[in-house]
């Protein structure tokens, strides 16, 4: 702990909001629910070596309702983690650290990462099943 | 650290154990290589399984059993859940501070990650073998 002379670093709540802390805690939540559909992933692949039963009883989990919303939820954080995710690969490169261009970056993939989402799920949607 | 001259003890012995073991950007490396190799294969993996959507277990197995599609599902669950290991420890080293529940988590994240990329391992060796 900081002694009580020392000038204590300004916390984020001293902060006027800004879209740059929003997308980069929403990179680490996004990470978080991503690791928990890795899971999913294992999952899926195990039912689908075992057997048709236990395939069709996924299947049909994945396609329920309440199935349809968690994976409505990782196809989002997927699109928002994998865009931003580019976007951290800029800065790598070490581009795009111009206060103009974080916001443009970072409002390109709040927008991309609905429009790509609603993409997945109307091409889906439309070509067979899911519905 | 003593003011330089002070101490009594020679400067290796002070360094030891503190300094550089000529991996400090290992993790960080890792994180970005599994990085791109994921935002290659997750729009494949996306394109999969859209295209899985309306397929029962026999014609799962069969696009599977494929190499075409075997190879790069490996490459992607490897990736997915080593770069989720990565994503995780960072996460838990910033925000867990009680020093036994930490461990505990980073012993629990790794186990679990690592038994995840084994079971898909394993699922998609079995399809490949079996079918």
């Amino acid at each position: 702990m900081a002694t009580p002379e020392r000038p204590l670093s300004p916390h984020l709540q001293v902060y006027r909001w800004q879209i740059t802390m929003t997308l980069s805690i929403l990179h680490r939540a996004t990470g978080v629910v991503l690791a928990i559909g890795a899971f999913g992933i294992a999952w899926w692949l195990l039912a689908a070596s075992a057997s048709n039963a236990r395939y069709t009883q996924f299947a049909d989990l994945a396609a329920s309702l309440p199935g349809k919303i968690v994976l409505a939820g990782f196809s989002y954080c997927l699109m928002y983690h994998l865009l931003n995710g580019l976007r951290h690969l800029l800065w790598d490169s070490g581009r795009g650290f111009e206060i103009k261009e974080f916001y443009a970056t970072g409002w390109a993939v709040v927008v991309l990462s609905f429009v790509l989402t609603a993409g997945i799920w109307m091409f889906a949607l439309n070509s067979g099943v899911a519905a | 650290m003593s003011a330089p001259g002070k101490s009594m003890r020679d400067p290796l012995a002070q360094a030891r154990g503190l300094g550089s073991a000529k991996d400090g950007v290992h993790h960080w490396w890792m994180q970005r290589l599994t990085a791109i190799a994921l935002a290659l294969l997750s729009p494949w993996f996306v394109w999969l399984l859209v295209s899985l959507l309306d397929v029962d277990q026999a014609g799962v197995r069969t696009t599977i059993a494929n190499p075409r599609c075997a190879l790069p599902l490996l490459a992607f669950v490897l990736a997915l859940f080593w770069h989720a290991k990565l994503g995780l420890q960072v996460v838990i080293e910033d925000y867990v501070h009680t020093r036994w529940m930490e461990i505990a988590l980073q012993v629990a994240v790794t186990f679990a990650c690592a038994l995840g990329a084994l079971a898909s391992v394993f699922a998609i060796m079995r399809i490949v073998f079996t079918t």
